[in-house]
């Protein structure tokens, strides 16, 4: 067999087990979603009536501010489910069946291959399902074309790829479950600064580099851009650098670990 | 020690039929902690082997680093006539490793784990699926093939892991410590099935800390300690390795045993378990000697015990860490 289809072969059984986990135990995936959800929910239903006094001039109503933070809340369920692959990379790491794979004659990046490809799908599909919930309250994107829903999809799923390199790093270097659920905090800590919620220009000034020079507010802008026809300006360009480098940089970050001599 | 390396009868230096596995100098550690000091073996095909040692002795070490999981500092190493260290892969297509902790998918079930391995050993759907079933019949799994493996208990578990080892038909199998923590019912289970692998031309190497069981399963025994093989060869080689066997005399009242113990000038003495050890080979002639000698100083002993030399003797003695207080021993 070709090396090339070895790793094929050898990639998608491993994508196959990690789906089969899922499947068996949709409570964890379940359970991230809960916090997007939530936070939707509670910023629309709850704040919302001050919320959107702040946004777009004052002049915004409920309706408006649910279109503005969906985008967000999207990005922020990607940054949420890696979580769970994180959590779920450093469990298996440290059970007796990854020493098996190594010392089977088997392609062997197909064990992070397989990791990776399940945690992009996974992320797609809870985005698709917080996406609903967001249609479901109201929130419509009616005015893009359908280049600009491809793009959008693109966008997502170059943004969970680039997460999910990064959550796999973290579950490697991460003892244990706990250690691993903390390392991936930013994931889900970074959206909470970002644009989601509030325009960064609505923000200290101090503090508005930090919303700002991170990944998750290039990539919402952008995706706002599409969905909803706002300004993207060179947003897209620099959230797509972000999801290069936060996938270059989680794939050698964890391949290096993986090869490193188990303890 | 030259070792033929490649499966080539012709060009085998001395006796030695092609070996499973050859180690020559086989050396890791850890920072400053040397975990193996230069490490030879030489395991025939077919054949088990058992590399015995306490625990820390380095025996999972040696494993890891022959089944390719961990790379070894310096030796030359080979296993199934591969070179460990320029091609890891061919090795692993020749071995089966079922380590000590358990190495099953707990999250799915075992029909499941077992169709992983066989879609891993790239065999169809329909080989893989045959395979499964003759395995997990095999191993008394067919029952609870339809359940998670986080549910199998701890012999299930093991029994699981040897099935699925066995799903790409290696040639050479290492079991870390197979029997560790499993109670006597499935220990002899694992007995048996590892007595049934090698009756099909399996080579096996195997580790543990039971000298019961090296002296059971394997053709040759290894006693590792500290980083170093102290001896070498079949049980019986190892038992004759030292000398005769004892009387061993046990008191419950400290103040008899230290009399008892100036009295015996020979004797070893256990402080801890108020027992005194006297050289005796336990022939008829020999203990009545001992029996008059004990009378004769007046010392009156709780229990008296004849032990023969078995393959603790051998381990206490080689790795010198002074008898157990627990050891069995036959009451004649």
């Amino acid at each position: 067999m070709s090396s090339l289809s070895l790793a094929v072969r050898d990639s998608s059984t491993m994508l196959r087990r990690n789906l089969l986990h899922a499947r068996r135990y949709p409570s964890l995936t379940l359970n991230l979603l809960l916090t997007p959800i939530m936070l939707l929910l509670l910023f629309v239903y709850i704040f919302g009536d001050v919320m959107s006094a702040g946004i777009g001039g004052g002049g915004a109503d409920r309706s408006e501010y649910i279109a503005y933070i969906v985008p967000g809340l999207l990005l922020m369920t990607i940054g949420s489910t890696t979580i769970g692959t994180a959590v779920s990379v450093s469990n298996d790491m440290s059970e007796g069946i990854i020493a098996r794979f190594r010392t089977m004659a088997i392609h062997r990046s197909s064990v992070i291959t397989g990791r990776v490809v399940g945690s992009v799908l996974q992320s797609i599909a809870s985005v698709v399902l917080v996406g609903a919930v967001g249609v479901a309250i109201g929130f419509r994107s009616t005015d893009a074309t359908a280049l600009e829903w491809l793009a959008a999809f693109g966008l997502l799923t170059l943004f969970a790829l680039a997460l999910t390199w990064i959550a796999v790093g973290m579950g490697m270097v991460s003892p244990n479950a706990e250690a691993a659920s903390n390392n991936a905090m930013p994931l889900i800590f970074l959206p909470l600064i970002s644009s989601t919620f509030v325009p960064v220009d609505a923000m200290p000034g101090w503090f508005q580099p930090i919303a700002e020079y991170q990944p998750f507010t290039p990539a919402i802008e952008t995706l706002r851009g599409l969905l909803l026809g706002t300004e993207i300006g060179n947003n897209g360009w620099i959230a797509l650098a972000w999801c290069v480098a936060l996938s270059a940089l989680g794939y050698y970050w964890s391949k290096a670990v993986y090869n490193r001599d188990p303890k | 020690m030259p070792s033929s390396v490649m499966p080539t009868p012709r060009k085998d230096v001395g006796q030695q039929p092609p070996a499973a596995v050859s180690v020559v100098g086989l050396r890791k550690s850890y920072g400053d902690k040397t975990v193996l000091d230069g490490i030879d073996l030489h395991i025939p095909a077919g054949s088990v082997f058992a590399l015995l040692g306490p625990n820390g002795a380095g025996k999972t070490t040696a494993v890891k680093i022959l089944s390719t999981l961990i790379t070894a500092d310096a030796g030359d190493l080979h296993v199934g006539g591969h070179d460990l260290a320029t091609d890891p892969q061919a090795v692993r297509a020749a071995i089966g490793v079922t380590g000590q902790f358990s190495a099953v998918d707990g999250l799915i079930t075992g029909e499941e784990n077992m169709l992983l391995m066989a879609d891993l050993q790239h065999l169809s759907k329909h080989e893989g699926r045959q395979v499964t079933a003759e395995l997990l019949e095999r191993f008394d799994l067919t029952e609870a093939a339809k359940k998670p493996a986080s549910t199998y208990s701890g012999g299930m578990k093991r029994r699981l892991d040897i099935a699925m080892t066995l799903v790409g038909n290696p040639r050479i199998i290492f079991l870390d410590e197979p029997t560790t923590g499993l109670d006597p019912r499935s220990r002899h289970n694992m007995w048996g099935i590892i007595r049934e692998l090698v009756t099909s031309g399996v080579t096996v190497f195997l580790t543990t800390q039971y000298l019961e069981e090296a002296d059971e399963l394997a053709d040759r025994i290894a006693v590792l300690n500290n980083g170093r093989i102290a001896a070498e060869g079949t049980a019986e080689e190892l038992k004759r390795l030292i000398p005769g066997g004892h009387v061993r005399l046990r008191f419950s009242d400290p103040t008899a045993y230290r009399s008892a113990a100036l009295a015996l000038r020979e004797a070893t003495r256990d402080d801890e378990a108020l027992s005194l050890q006297i050289p005796s080979d336990g022939s008829q002639r020999e203990l009545r000697s001992v029996l008059d000698w004990l009378d004769s100083a007046g010392i009156e002993a709780d229990e008296l015990t004849v032990h023969t030399p078995d393959l603790d003797d051998v381990f206490f003695a080689l790795t010198g860490s002074g008898m157990p207080s627990q050891t069995k021993e036959d009451v004649r």
